[in-house]
């Protein structure tokens, strides 16, 4: 049970007729109840497209993914989307732009019942459901706000609320946390910590951020470019730790981290010097 | 000795020029370079004033036959008389309401049409196919040069002017609501499709929604589109309103309703320009804020 992808390669055409962009090859992930599965890896790795085909936005080349043994084909509320990017040509250059996805012309409380009412539950219902997500997310206080005045943290945490509020089996999430300051990323991660243990979701967590893959994967999948490959896999624990001592500064400077963290840069700089990408 | 020094004077007045237009540091609150900061409503109250005091000046003086152009003082005065006693047959408030009725009739049965029809080019490849050809051709064509062909099929009466102004209302609002449905971000379309929405749900509770303040933009510059075209539509045969009078006052030379009823037209369209606004704002308080 749980999430697979097996055997699955995406090509995009090219800039030129003929040419193909082998965004993805052969790649074979199992995602099982309770995982917090990381990607991680250089720009242009096919991260996104990866996480798209999960979400149902785009179908492989070759190949399936199937949650619970049944084939995806198209987008779903068994898996409930927090965020996505929609790719293309730019990406091995780090040029893509995300749009937030919560829609302006509601309150914050209304984005969160929003496909609860789509789905036609009935009023008191959804109004206890998507309260209790709010609430889990912090923001219980803040339900009559216009969205776009809210700050970037708090619209991914509208956006986190809105997701769960259809009970998925797993949680999409690409980058969320990527453009956010520094202070409010690390509370942030905490919070999606504390969710994740709280619901048992599934969750597919991409991420530029080595320590922040580190800290919160159960399963952290590296991935390199050109093609698209998965070329390691580390199990961790570091999020375990945080839940027995809530401090994160302390596990992330903790001596174990650090050798871990050293040894992931390492392959990912190999892979961005090899294959000219993003060089920050 | 002489050279140098005409070199220097002529540096001193180009340095005197550019020194104009070079940036000094900026003031706090405002961004360095950034061209046209700035309040001008000062400036913008000063320049009416002085084109009315021009104006003034120019006919007290005599320089201008009041043929040409009548002052300020005897235009008002014909505001005055035009208000109470009418001119062509009818009062101002008649010649006012009949415009109105004829810009916001075309208004609303464009609004009606054009911003379906646009939806449905947004979200519809065959009727975007079908609609591109015919609108994008006759919208750029002045109102003017397609009236008689109006009056040869839908005759002199009421139609064939409310039609005039109906089509010239109905590309920029089509063409707005396309452009809306467009725009609309495809990451929230995504998202409420990964919330189980239909695509008639996402049609209306996302696209409609996300497109509305594009609607909206079209319906006003539609509107201001229909006052423009007013005076073509009452050229011929009408017997009442502003376009009407002004044309009707030409013929006789009666300058100062000539220019009366300009300006009356003027404002009014400024008004309903406002107001369109004021709706927008409210109607659309995130607008450009996601
Ligand atoms: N629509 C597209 N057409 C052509 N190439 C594309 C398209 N979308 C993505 N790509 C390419 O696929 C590769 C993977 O992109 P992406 O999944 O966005 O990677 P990542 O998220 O890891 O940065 C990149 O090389 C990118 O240029
Ligand atoms: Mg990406």
């Amino acid at each position: 049970m749980g999430l697979q992808v097996d055997g699955v390669t995406v090509i995009y055409p090219g800039r030129k007729p003929g040419e193909e962009v082998h965004a993805l090859e052969n790649i074979n992930l199992d995602i099982s109840d309770g995982d917090f599965v990381v990607a991680l890896g250089a720009s242009g790795c096919g991260k996104t497209t990866l996480l798209n085909l999960m979400a149902g936005f785009i179908a492989p080349s070759e190949g399936r993914v199937t949650l619970d043994r049944e084939a995806i084909e198209g987008p779903g509320k068994e898996r409930g989307v927090v965020n996505h990017v929609v790719t293309g040509p730019g990406a091995d250059r780090g040029v893509v732009f995300q749009k937030h996805a919560l829609l302006p012309w509601l309150t914050v409380f209304e984005n969160a019942e929003f496909g609860l009412k789509l789905q036609g539950m009935p009023k008191q219902e959804r109004t206890e459901t998507a309260s209790r997500y709010l609430a889990l997310v912090g923001l219980e206080d803040f339900h009559k706000h216009a969205v776009y005045q809210l700050s970037g943290g708090m619209q991914q945490r509208v956006g986190i609320a809105r997701a769960l509020t259809s009970n998925p089996a797993m949680l999409l999430m690409d980058e969320p946390l990527g453009a956010l300051d520094a202070l409010t990323r690390e509370n942030l991660q905490e919070l999606i910590l504390d969710v994740w243990r709280e619901t048992g979701k599934m969750i597919f967590f991409i991420t530029h951020s080595v320590e922040e893959a580190l800290f919160m994967a159960t399963r952290l999948v590296v991935m390199s470019p050109r093609p698209g490959r998965i070329t390691h896999t580390y199990d961790l624990d570091f999020q375990q730790r945080f839940f027995d001592c809530r401090d994160a500064r302390a596990v992330k400077s903790s001596a174990n981290f650090i050798e871990v963290r050293e040894k992931v840069l390492s392959i990912i700089h190999g892979d961005e010097l090899a294959g000219g990408g993003n060089h920050v | 000795m002489s050279d140098t020094a005409a070199t220097a004077s002529k540096n001193g007045v180009l340095s005197a020029i550019t020194n104009i237009f070079s940036k000094g540091p900026a003031k706090p609150g405002e961004s360095f370079g950034a061209p046209g900061q700035g309040s001008s409503v000062a400036i913008s109250v000063a320049s009416s004033l002085g084109l009315l005091l021009l104006w003034y000046a120019v006919t007290a003086m005599g320089l201008i036959k009041p043929l040409f152009l009548p002052s300020p003082a005897v235009v008002f005065d014909k505001f005055v008389e035009v208000a109470t006693e009418g001119f062509g047959g009818s009062t101002l408030l008649d010649h006012t309401l009949w415009s109105m009725g004829r810009v916001f009739g075309a208004f609303f049965a464009a609004a009606l049409t054009a911003i379906p029809i646009g939806v449905f080019m947004g979200v519809n490849r065959v009727m975007r196919g079908i609609f591109d050809p015919p609108i994008e051709f006759y919208r750029p064509i002045p109102p003017l040069a397609y009236l008689p062909l109006t009056i040869i099929w839908f005759g002199i009466g009421e139609s064939s002017k409310l039609i005039l102004i109906y089509l010239a209302v109905f590309a920029p609002m089509a063409l707005n609501a396309r452009a809306g449905v467009r725009s609309v971000s495809i990451e929230q379309i995504h998202a409420a499709y990964s919330l189980g929405a239909t695509r008639t749900q996402v049609i209306w509770h996302v696209i409609l929604k996300g497109a509305m303040p594009e609607i909206l933009t079209g319906m006003r510059i539609g509107i201001g589109f229909g006052w423009t075209t007013l005076v073509a539509a009452e050229m011929v045969a009408a017997e009442a309103g502003l376009g009407y009078m002004v044309l009707n006052a030409s013929e006789f030379l009666v300058t100062d309703v000539v220019i009366m009823g300009i300006i009356v037209i003027g404002i009014i369209a400024y008004l309903f320009d406002l107001l369109m606004r004021w709706i927008e704002r409210l109607l659309v308080p995130w607008k450009g804020q996601m």
